[in-house]
């Protein structure tokens, strides 16, 4: 990979925390204790939708081992407020009445009280004399009902956004969004066929098999310390800021290592929480969701309704394409709307696009960011009908895609211009595999789909420090969730040309470095690489400074080769090279440490692209899927760690497949969530699989020095439709919602086989 | 309730703890023993997150009573590597990149371990039957499942 061009980036090294996570030692967020400490736990609403008429705390206060009780009263009210979190929008006002209820509870699991105790067992005892007195109101689960004039409203001053003229009464639309490129109905008139379909998604959970923990100490000065199992610690700071009324600098937290986040990890729940609970008690409190609570109120993806319509060419030159998404946002607004709508078609050079969305309002869980949030379910409806047009074309699926595919200077519907991006490469490498030049075994069927995510850059910070033997340590502040201390030491070591053994990455707490956006959007190895870059080449600079104070020359004549100081040419005079190390030693005569920093706003994140297939075959008596193989080719830009690339797209592809074949949120007719727990919510396991074959794919990003592109999102994009066209094509029956799980298959294979008359 | 008093042994290690009879085994090596390596990812012995061996029998943790260990002797993550060398199979993770978050790890190395113990040359169908009962969300199972078969390899030829 990357042909040889450079020494360490596209090397296999060892992770730096390679050896802590093996052994047990490394620390996530349950494994943070405190001298002291007490337990908290959380009452949570068991009505979808009710009105909270009072709270009765005085026999829980008054429970032996009780430090600290605590209802939304104890928080401060929000102003009508948008900030950015991750990948989404959040108002403030929203997200103090999610941390804990106010007016209403707005669905099962809503947190309504806290407690704190000096043991666990005391503060779940605690929470069961908290008496609440709720009027239940009717509630509404799915998209399609909540969006009808008759459905019940949650929040009484919700105006739809976005339509004209705007709404005088309130609805849980949320918010209407348009974007558009050429003609829509000129489209049409050129169309010579046209297909027309509509799908739906159910609401997936992100699965992060760590569970959401915190723990939080607070002073009597104002001082506030804060662990936490986050991928965006200065997020939990800034958040719990606002919510408590505390100013940030008096806040300082920690990133506990995190246990799986894919975007569900990027909002705040029990941090606000446990630190008003020690700061009432004057105790560290420790709080740790249950399973139970983790499906029940932390953010799962939205499911939603796409209805896609193509119109293309006979000779499979696609004219026009319109899409129409409804998501569920969850109790509060804030679905990824936006993002499912720009990445719709942008695979597509299309020139008429009009693409529709709305985000609706229910009684579940506030969604949150998973994996390039909303692409997978606009995927779903527009990949799923290329297919059909395909079929109907009678075209080879990868040529029919090669034929409308994006490239250097498509316009977007969505606003941008493609720069340099590599999904012609990207199906060429599907088209050019082992596996799609093979058959599918006898009884299977094969699948094809593509997707596409932005990727993200945004605001980093980062340093490198010079110890005095000459080794470095670079710091920089974002949660490491799948390698990515890995890619940072590996381009600082490349930079500075020292061995990856001599360079040590440590993620800081939100005191000890500058701030860094989430860990989210696929922008760590990027835009945080970029800065551990900058602050290498800070320290280069630095390190040239002190090489010409030691030769008596001009800075500029110092040239940083191979991790040593050289004279620029022979004019300069004759001097022995001077290694780090040596630079190090005499760091104190030549004007003290060495350090070099960076902080920048990265721009030019490149996009990202994927193409999947899978061959897999239906078992008619049991509706059960069994894939024989899949294979994920995906344009990385430059994968710095090439192992860890492969694992996000491999990681990504099962994610996917679950999502197609078995995961859903399923609710009951009083509004509650039947499958809370593993066993129920069935996600993929080693032996539902086959290995997953990762094709790196590099088209180097040309704003970065390395190439880098993000890795993680796209990989969760392309498998719902390819997993769903190899189903529909094996059953000859076009399955259009999910999951494709057996009794969903069974049906569908029931309904189209003939009856046999009973006899 | 009173406390009570259990004796057993942890990797090697003779071990008194006092326990609430109600009480989990994960808890008591977390909260009471300090024992942090295995995890609780779900509490109702559907992720294996929690794997330890009881006896030389695979089993989640958080489903067993503390009271159970009484006379019996478990393996932990912690007893897998021998002092400053890495267990076979905790090198072939790092090395083949099987963990990304690394919370699952734990629970897959106890099991991979107790797998091999009792079929030290299993095809990969074996391995995946053998580790269903592990969750890991980060990634796809592909490179733990090679990190594991690459293992049993090896250790059937330094075996011989």
């Amino acid at each position: 990979m990357s042909n040889g061009k450079y020494k360490w980036i596209g090397t296999r090294v060892d992770r730096p925390d390679g050896a802590d996570k093996v052994t047990g030692r490394a620390r996530f967020g349950a494994d943070f204790n405190l001298p002291g400490q007490l337990m908290g736990r959380v009452l949570r609403s068991p009505h979808a939708h009710a009105i909270i008429k009072s709270i009765d705390t005085s026999a829980a206060e008054k429970l032996p081992g009780v430090k600290a009780v605590m209802t939304a009263k104890d928080l401060p009210d929000q102003p009508n407020l948008i900030v950015p979190t991750g990948e989404m929008q959040v108002n403030m006002r929203d997200i103090t009445r999610n941390i804990l209820a106010r007016e209403k509870a707005l669905f099962e699991g809503h947190p309504v009280a806290a407690v704190a105790a000096v043991t666990d067992a005391i503060a779940k005892q605690a929470i069961d004399l908290i008496k609440v007195d709720y009027e239940v109101l009717p509630h509404v689960i799915d998209v399609t009902e909540a969006m009808k004039p008759d459905a019940p409203v949650l929040h009484d001053h919700l105006m739809t956004e976005g339509v004209k003229p705007p709404p005088t009464k309130a609805s849980n639309i949320a918010k209407r969004m348009d974007n558009a490129k050429g003609d829509i109905e000129a489209g049409w008139k050129q169309a010579e066929v046209t297909i027309e379909r509509e799908y739906t998604t159910q609401a997936v959970h992100q699965g992060y098999i760590e569970p959401h923990a915190a723990l939080a100490s607070a002073a009597e000065d104002g001082q506030l310390q804060i662990w936490s199992t986050t991928q965006g610690h200065f997020q939990v700071r800034g958040f719990c800021s606002r919510l408590l009324g505390v100013e940030v600098s008096q806040i300082r937290v920690t990133p506990t290592e995190i246990g799986g986040g894919f975007g569900g990890k990027t909002v705040v729940y029990l941090e606000p929480i446990a630190a008003r609970l020690s700061q009432k008690s004057g105790k560290p409190v420790k709080m740790v969701m249950t399973r139970e609570e983790v499906f029940r109120a932390s953010g799962p993806a939205p499911g939603g309704t796409v209805k896609v319509k193509l119109g293309a060419k006979k000779d499979g030159t696609i004219v026009a394409a319109e899409c129409e998404i409804a998501l569920q946002a969850g109790a509060f607004p804030g679905s990824p709307l936006g993002p499912a709508c720009w990445t719709s078609f942008a695979c597509y050079d299309i020139p008429n696009i009009k693409v529709v969305g709305f985000d609706v309002v229910s009684n579940r869980a506030k969604v949150a960011a998973y994996r390039a949030p909303g692409a997978p379910i606009s995927a779903w409806g527009v990949e799923s009908t290329l297919d059909i047009l395909a079929q109907e074309l009678g075209m080879d699926p990868i040529e029919l895609r090669l034929k409308n595919a994006a490239k250097k200077g498509t316009k977007t519907s969505y606003g941008p211009t493609f720069d340099t991006i590599g999904f012609v490469e990207t199906l060429e490498a599907i088209k050019n595999s082992a596996h799609y030049k093979t058959k599918p075994k006898p009884g299977y069927a094969r699948g094809v789909a593509a997707g596409f995510w932005f990727n993200v850059g945004a605001d980093s910070s980062a340093a490198a420090h010079v110890a005095e033997d000459g080794t470095v340590t670079v710091i920089s502040g974002n949660p490491d969730i799948g390698g990515s201390r890995a890619s940072l030491a590996l381009m600082a070591a490349e930079e500075l040309g020292v061995d990856y053994s001599k360079v040590r990455p440590i993620i800081a707490d939100t005191s000890s470095i500058g701030f860094n956006f989430v860990t989210g959007g696929s922008r760590v190895t990027f835009a945080t690489g970029l800065a551990v870059v900058n602050s290498v080449r800070d320290m280069i600079r630095e390190l040239k400074v002190r090489a010409a104070k030691t030769w008596g020359v001009d800075p500029e004549a110092v040239i940083w080769e191979d991790g040593m100081a050289k004279p620029a040419g022979s004019n300069v005079g004759e001097f022995e090279p001077l290694s780090l190390a040596q630079l190090a030693a005499s760091a104190g005569k030549t004007g003290g440490p060495i350090n070099g920093h960076a902080q920048l706003n990265a721009q030019g994140a490149g996009p990202g692209f994927g193409v999947h297939v899978v061959d897999l075959k239906v078992d008619h008596d049991t509706g059960c899927v069994h894939i024989d193989r899949y294979t994920a080719a995906q344009d990385v830009g430059t994968a710095i760690h090439p192992s860890y690339v492969e694992g996000q797209i491999q990681g990504g592809a099962v994610q996917g497949i679950g999502w197609a074949l078995n995961e859903e949120y399923i609710y009951n007719a009083k509004g509650r969530l039947d499958n809370a727990g593993f066993l129920d919510y069935r996600m993929p396991v080693a032996s539902d699989l086959p290995m997953i074959d990762a094709l790196v794919v590099e088209v180097p990003n040309p704003h970065h020095p390395y190439g880098v592109r993000g890795v993680g999102e796209v990989p969760i994009v392309p498998p719902l439709a390819a997993v769903g066209n190899a189903v529909s094509r094996s059953m000859n029956i076009r399955m259009t919602d999910l999951p494709l799980s057996p009794p969903r298959l069974s049906a569908a294979i029931d309904a189209a086989t003939p009856k046999i008359a009973a006899e | 309730m009173s406390k009570m008093h259990i004796t057993t042994t942890i990797n090697g290690e003779p071990t008194e703890f006092l326990c609430d009879p109600s009480q989990s085994l994960l808890d008591v090596l977390r909260d009471n023993l300090g024992l942090t390596g295995s995890k609780e990812g779900c509490g109702s012995g559907d992720c294996g997150a929690c794997s330890i061996t009881l006896d030389d029998r695979l089993v989640c943790s958080c489903l067993v009573l503390a009271p159970e260990a009484e006379g019996k002797k478990m393996e932990t993550v912690e007893g897998l590597a021998q002092g400053e060398h890495l267990h076979p199979l905790q090198k072939k993770f790092v090395e083949f990149a099987a963990l990304q978050c690394g919370i699952c790890t734990p629970g897959f190395l106890v099991a991979s371990k107790a797998l091999l113990a009792k079929n030290p040359n299993p095809t990969e169908t074996e391995v995946r039957f053998g580790l269903a009962g592990n969750l890991c969300r980060c990634t796809g199972y592909d490179k733990i499942i090679r990190a594991v078969m690459e293992v049993a390899a090896e250790m059937r030829g330094a075996a011989r």
